[in-house]
């Protein structure tokens, strides 16, 4: 659909919404657009991206499909808020990421992986196993991670810079906000589980998304915790299996392997109907790359003494490289847009009916 | 399912329906749920309901303070006038249990209301409204063993002498005798049959706009006619509001209604006000404006408001029509202009100083006028000025089944019938003789469903 319709049928939907408020207890979504008598394409991304994408307001709607209104809110918002990505995405022209999320993801690797295996020194594997830096010294590892670091943090700031200002400027934090995606509340506000599928309600899908983003987390912490080792303290990787950096990325590294892993097989009894294909493709290749990414690192890890340690290595650079290039580009930019709107529904007052 | 012989038959997919077939399953019966929608439009009119009103003496998790059963039968006697009183009280008392009844199946209700109508003292509200209570009570139908047959069009009842034997259906063009027991009617009301509208109201029906089910067609209704039962209620009267004249004929729910009315005036085809917009709260009155409308030429009329009357309601489905002058709106929707012009002059000259508020019967009125506007009369003079287009739509009609406390369908002879029992709107014109109350509708369907089930399968197992 291309996007002025898609802005209309939004406009339709949430009218009809607005007029009926059944499901004004599901989630801050209707909450949100009661406070609405209009919606702007702004509006419509704020309520997009406030969506967490639960099936509990299609199965309840006595209007969704084939009935004439053909209300279908999750649906229809998932396609609202894949193309407020592609808006907000800095460069534009890069935009065309997220509908060809596939394709992107392939390439990324591809990439990631020759640029590691060409920074490697071929000559030197075997005789200096378990020595990372022999394989691809550690400046150049900083650079090219630290230049495309950089750039993703620029991409991103630019990406929510425009989604803030779409929004009307200054949204201050919330605790409370803050709190409900700690603990990723509105997937079982209304009292139970959502349902992925009409009457099933399961929390796997709440639990696989934590198991995900703290991984995520602790993985981030080990990184940064052996980046203060090499920099502060001189102590270069790598590090013993009872140290720091390896205990949080192991623990870290299971979490974003059972997340991603749980989070796939969730995603085949999820009903197709909650989404659309282009939102479906782009949350599976975030997925799969998370758990690439955690799967070469956990193998790296436990064979950094073998022989295959350089080939692992460039895989795992390559596998993390494409992750990062990718970001802002991909389903990890749900995380930022949701949060900002969380902020602006607690300070609509959007989060307390429930 | 040809020749299987059920305990209790169920006809009819919507709340009593379910009610029914709940209870008499739990009560050792086998039952077979007869729904003529497809799985997609099960639910009847209950699929667009939202609550359902029940006496309580305390405040609940979803209810606020208390309704005794006096006030609840008093409200109902205000708006009905004439009802059965014994039926009356019975539905008042057995509400108080309805709420707990339906949760151990799973239905989940809201904590409270933010809507309009103002109602959680009085009313628990579904959380998702009627459809997510259908969803509940089918998988709780699945779980326990009772047999849901969609698209399946009762066509046939075998009744001799008040006596069920067996219901014809077709299913997929194939018919299909299917005996039984005992049998519940709860197929809904003749709401969605224009034919038999059109009998009643003449050419006017042809206006009327079926908020609900385009499955309520009387069918059964009919059947038991024929066959003996007998009749109550006056088949003019019905659940009726006011509702945009956009709407589809059939099906456009609760989006479509137009809860406008009290915050400006209403005028028919000709431009002249017809009834007082304020003369109560709006829930105890937003259900006679679809009989008013009805009776206008054209069954037509136009809310017509001000800037004033902008985040006073909650914002229907359909935007309203909108211009700068009274001139430009009354051409914008086909209304003679002088005449319109005129009508608001003379009632922005009637209205009387007053403190203007929407929440209590305020002292804000006209003077003179006939009608007058008795509370919230504020002269119609801050443009943008709005109009919605209005229609009668039908909720659901009173004439019914005549049943007895055990809702055992009443024959002709005035004896019951032995083993037919009847719930919610086909026998609700026992109870409602005209008017409405907000969510009885759906007391009506649960109290007398739970009792059609029980009954059957008292009557189907012994």
């Amino acid at each position: 659909m291309p996007p002025t319709d898609l802005i209309a049928h939004g406009t339709h939907v949430m009218s009809v919404c607005n007029a009926c408020r059944y499901c004004e207890q599901y989630c801050p979504v209707f909450p949100a657009m009661e406070r609405r008598r209009t919606f702007t394409a702004a509006d419509l991304n704020y309520l997009a991206n406030l969506c967490h994408g639960c099936g509990e307001c299609l199965y309840a709607c006595q209007y969704a499909p084939p009935h004439v209104f053909d209300i279908n809110v999750p649906q229809t918002l998932a396609s609202i808020r894949v193309a407020s990505y592609q808006e907000y995405a800095w460069p534009r022209f890069l935009a065309v990421a997220f509908r060809r999320s596939s394709l992107t993801t392939a390439i990324a690797f591809a990439a990631g992986l020759t640029a590691t295996l060409l920074l490697a020194r071929a000559s030197t594997p075997v005789a200096v196993a378990g020595d990372f830096y022999a394989v691809v010294p550690h400046d150049v590892m900083v650079g090219v991670f630290g230049g495309v670091m950089v750039f993703v943090l620029i991409a991103i700031t630019i990406g929510l810079t425009r989604y803030w200002r779409d929004q009307g400027g200054r949204v201050p934090v919330s605790r409370r906000a803050l709190a409900d995606m700690l603990t990723l509340r509105h997937l079982h506000a209304s009292g139970m589980d959502c349902a992925t599928a009409e009457q099933q309600r399961t929390p796997w899908r709440r639990w696989f998304h934590h198991a995900t983003f703290y991984g995520f987390l602790l993985c981030v912490a080990s990184t940064t915790v052996a980046a203060i080792y090499h920099v502060v303290f001189g102590w270069v990787a790598p590090y013993g299996y009872g140290s720091v950096p390896v205990i949080l990325g192991t623990v870290g590294g299971l979490g974003l392997l059972v997340g991603p892993a749980g989070l796939l097989a969730t995603r085949t009894r999820r009903d197709p109907a909650l989404s659309d294909s282009a939102t479906a493709r782009l949350d599976e290749s975030f997925i799969v790359m998370l758990f690439l990414t955690s799967l070469t690192g956990l193998l790296l890890l436990a064979m950094r003494t073998q022989p295959v340690m350089g080939l692992l290595l460039a895989a795992h650079l390559g596998v993390v490289l494409a992750m990062f290039v990718t970001l802002p580009y991909g389903k990890f930019v749900h995380a930022l847009y949701r949060a900002a709107a969380l902020f602006k529904a607690a300070r609509e007052g959007a989060l307390d009916v429930q | 399912m040809a020749q299987r012989q059920f305990d209790v038959i169920v006809i009819g997919g919507g709340n009593a329906a379910l009610s029914a077939a709940l209870t008499a399953r739990q009560a050792g019966a086998t039952c077979l749920v007869l729904e003529r929608a497809p799985r997609h439009f099960r639910g009847g009119n209950s699929r667009h309901t939202r609550n359902l009103r029940c006496a309580h003496a305390t405040a609940t998790d979803v209810l606020e303070d208390a309704y005794s059963e006096d006030e609840f039968l008093s409200d109902l006697l205000r708006v009905t006038g004439d009802t059965d009183p014994a039926l009356a009280r019975l539905v008042v008392r057995q509400s108080a249990g309805c709420v707990s009844w339906m949760q151990q199946f799973g239905v989940r209700f809201q904590r409270s209301l933010r809507g309009t109508l103002h109602l959680a003292r009085t009313n628990a509200f579904f959380l998702g409204g009627g459809k997510a209570l259908m969803n509940t009570y089918f998988a709780a139908a699945a779980r326990l063993g009772v047999e849901v047959l969609y698209d399946a069009d009762v066509v046939g009842l075998d009744v001799r002498n008040g006596r069920f034997h067996s219901a014809t259906v077709r299913v997929d063009g194939e018919l299909t005798v299917i005996p039984g027991n005992a049998v519940v009617l709860a197929a809904g009301g003749f709401e969605a049959n224009v034919d038999w509208l059109r009998e009643i109201w003449g050419d006017a029906a042809d206006r009327f706009i079926i908020r609900g089910t385009p499955f309520n067609t009387g069918t059964i209704l009919k059947l038991m006619f024929e066959a003996g039962a007998q009749p109550i209620g006056d088949a003019r009267q019905c659940h009726a509001v006011a509702v945009d004249a956009r709407a589809p004929q059939f099906d456009g729910g609760i989006v479509t209604r137009l809860d406008s009315i009290p915050f400006g005036i209403v005028v028919n085809r000709d431009g002249d006000r017809f009834y007082d917009e304020g003369e109560d709260i709006w829930p105890k009155r937003y259900a006679i404006w679809g009989g008013l409308i009805a009776r206008q030429p054209d069954q037509t009329a136009f809310s017509i408001l001000d800037a004033k009357a902008a985040g006073c309601f909650i914002p229907p489905m359909f935007p309203p029509i909108m211009a700068d002058s009274i001139a430009d709106l009354a051409a914008a929707v086909d209304l003679p202009a002088s005449r319109l012009e005129a009508t608001i002059e003379r009632f922005n000259s009637s209205v009387r100083p007053g403190h203007y508020d929407d929440r209590t019967l305020d002292d804000c009125r006209t003077e003179g006028l006939d009608p007058d506007k008795t509370h919230w009369a504020r002269r119609l003079d801050t443009p943008p000025y709005l109009a919605y287009p209005l229609r009668p739509g039908i909720t659901f009609t009173y004439l019914g089944l005549s049943v007895n406390q055990r809702t055992a369908v009443v024959m002709q002879d005035d004896t019951p019938a032995s083993n037919i029992y009847a719930a919610g709107e086909i026998m609700a014109g026992n109870v409602l003789r005209r008017g409405y109350l907000a969510g009885i509708g759906m007391t009506i369907g649960t109290v007398f469903g739970r009792i059609a089930g029980a009954e059957a399968a008292q009557h189907a197992t012994h």
